[in-house]
């Protein structure tokens, strides 16, 4: 308590009073690390007690519901206690690694960015009502002590959302890598016979990366045709037109024949409406029709035999 | 260096063994069109596995030996374009037009022996 009445007890005293009411509007580093330093001792003291409210907020406003009582406790004791040595030490790194690792493990369990940013929120407002009744009786102290507390807290506030939201966009790059490395097979369906279903929208990017894979895929199974199929392609567009014409120029420079299928009537009637040259391609109705157009090629006679005569 | 020529039975095999100056590359045409006379050859293959380089020059020129041979009755595939090269020259915008390609020696053999498979493509 003397500490805390300290300046004000000298501005009253100090014959030199004259010098003082510069101070709170231009306080120095000093003055707001000595205040950091007595609200860190203060949070210090209160650990267990502000971290128990904290998790009873936290529980209260339905935040972390995919968490039981007992991680919201452990996760919240770190947190807090992250969060008190961010305050100390006036540096982030290591909360931003701690959030970085904290949200590795909570995005996969479904926490929304809402209730991070909510949580450190209310561990904010936690923390800023005790001072509130720490120094309920001075209220000159108080505005210094949340001058000092505010900036770092929002800080803090604004690291831990910056991490999740990072987290997840890299989690969220991640997938649509593997999606697009996982969304063009080329199948082996007979000897030198491949199929290439496209499903999806075709990009640039992506039309590149089918054809180099097409263009493998041919030389190494020594294919002599494919059957692309692009049931699955939604639209279809001039360029994305001349991409699937380019795939097939590129197929034929290797030796192999191409035959696509599967063109819905509204791709069909674009093409035709944008003018997209398409007759050197061989076009078949659907997958069924292009296959059997393969096997006649490759002299593949498929028979029937009667499964109760032989 | 000179491309070399060689003989399979009726047929010739025009092996590219590094990659070819525009020179080079006139000269393995007249090479190719007077001994396709000289040996009265069925049909002529032309190697190019180990260019990773196809220019505009080159396509024109193999699309205009092809061509000539034909005049002379005899069909020409292209064989061996690697991957790589054969999406550079489709970015590029260049076609073989209507020679014939395989994706090797034996593909490009069997394209020839089998004039059934041929008229398919």
């Amino acid at each position: 308590m003397s500490k805390k009445n300290k300046p004000r007890d000298n501005k009253n005293i100090n014959p030199e009073e004259s010098k003082y009411p510069q101070i709170p509007s231009q306080p120095t580093d000093d003055t707001t690390a000595s205040l950091l330093r007595e609200l860190v001792a203060h949070l210090r003291q209160k650990r267990s007690e502000l971290r128990e409210e904290w998790a009873l907020r936290i529980q209260e406003a339905e935040l972390l519901t995919a968490m039981n009582k007992e991680e919201i406790l452990a996760e919240a004791t770190s947190v807090y206690d992250n969060y008190v040595e961010a305050l100390e030490t006036g540096t982030y790194a290591a909360l931003q690694a701690y959030s970085r690792n904290l949200s590795e493990r909570i995005i996969p369990r479904g926490v929304e960015t809402h209730e991070v940013v909510g949580i450190v929120l209310l561990l904010r407002d936690v923390l800023a009502r005790s001072l509130f009744s720490k120094y309920r009786d001075d209220f000159s102290k108080l505005n210094r002590i949340l001058d000092a507390y505010e900036p770092a807290a929002n800080r803090i506030a604004n690291t831990v959302a910056v991490g999740f939201v990072q987290e997840r966009e890299r989690v969220i790059r991640e997938q649509q890598e593997a999606i697009r490395e996982l969304s063009t097979p080329v199948l082996q369906v007979r000897e030198r016979l491949l199929i290439l279903p496209i499903i999806g929208i075709i990009d640039p990017k992506r039309a590149q990366q089918v054809t180099e894979q097409l263009l493998q895929a041919i030389r190494r199974n020594r294919a002599k045709v494919v059957v692309i199929d692009i049931t699955g392609v939604p639209s279809m567009d001039e360029k994305v037109a001349n991409n699937l014409v380019q795939t097939v120029d590129a197929a034929r420079l290797l030796g192999a024949s191409v035959i696509v299928t599967g063109l819905s009537s509204e791709i069909a009637q674009t093409l035709v409406v944008i003018g997209v040259e398409l007759s050197k391609i061989v076009t078949v109705g659907d997958l069924q029709g292009g296959i059997e157009e393969a096997e006649r090629e490759l002299g593949y006679r498929v028979e029937y035999v009667d499964p109760s005569k032989s | 260096m000179r491309v070399p020529i060689l003989k399979q039975g009726s047929y010739l095999i025009a092996s590219v063994q590094s990659s070819l100056s525009d020179e080079e590359l006139i000269q393995l045409s007249d090479d190719l069109i007077d001994k396709v006379s000289d040996v009265r050859s069925k049909g002529v293959i032309i190697d190019v596995t180990v260019l990773d380089v196809m220019d505009s020059f080159a396509t024109r020129v193999l699309r205009d030996i092809a061509q000539m041979i034909k005049l002379k009755g005899a069909p020409t595939v292209v064989v061996g374009i690697q991957p790589e090269v054969a999406l550079a020259m489709v970015s590029l915008g260049l076609t073989l037009g209507s020679l014939k390609t395989a994706l090797d020696l034996e593909e490009g053999l069997s394209l020839l022996k089998n004039p059934l498979s041929e008229d398919n493509d």
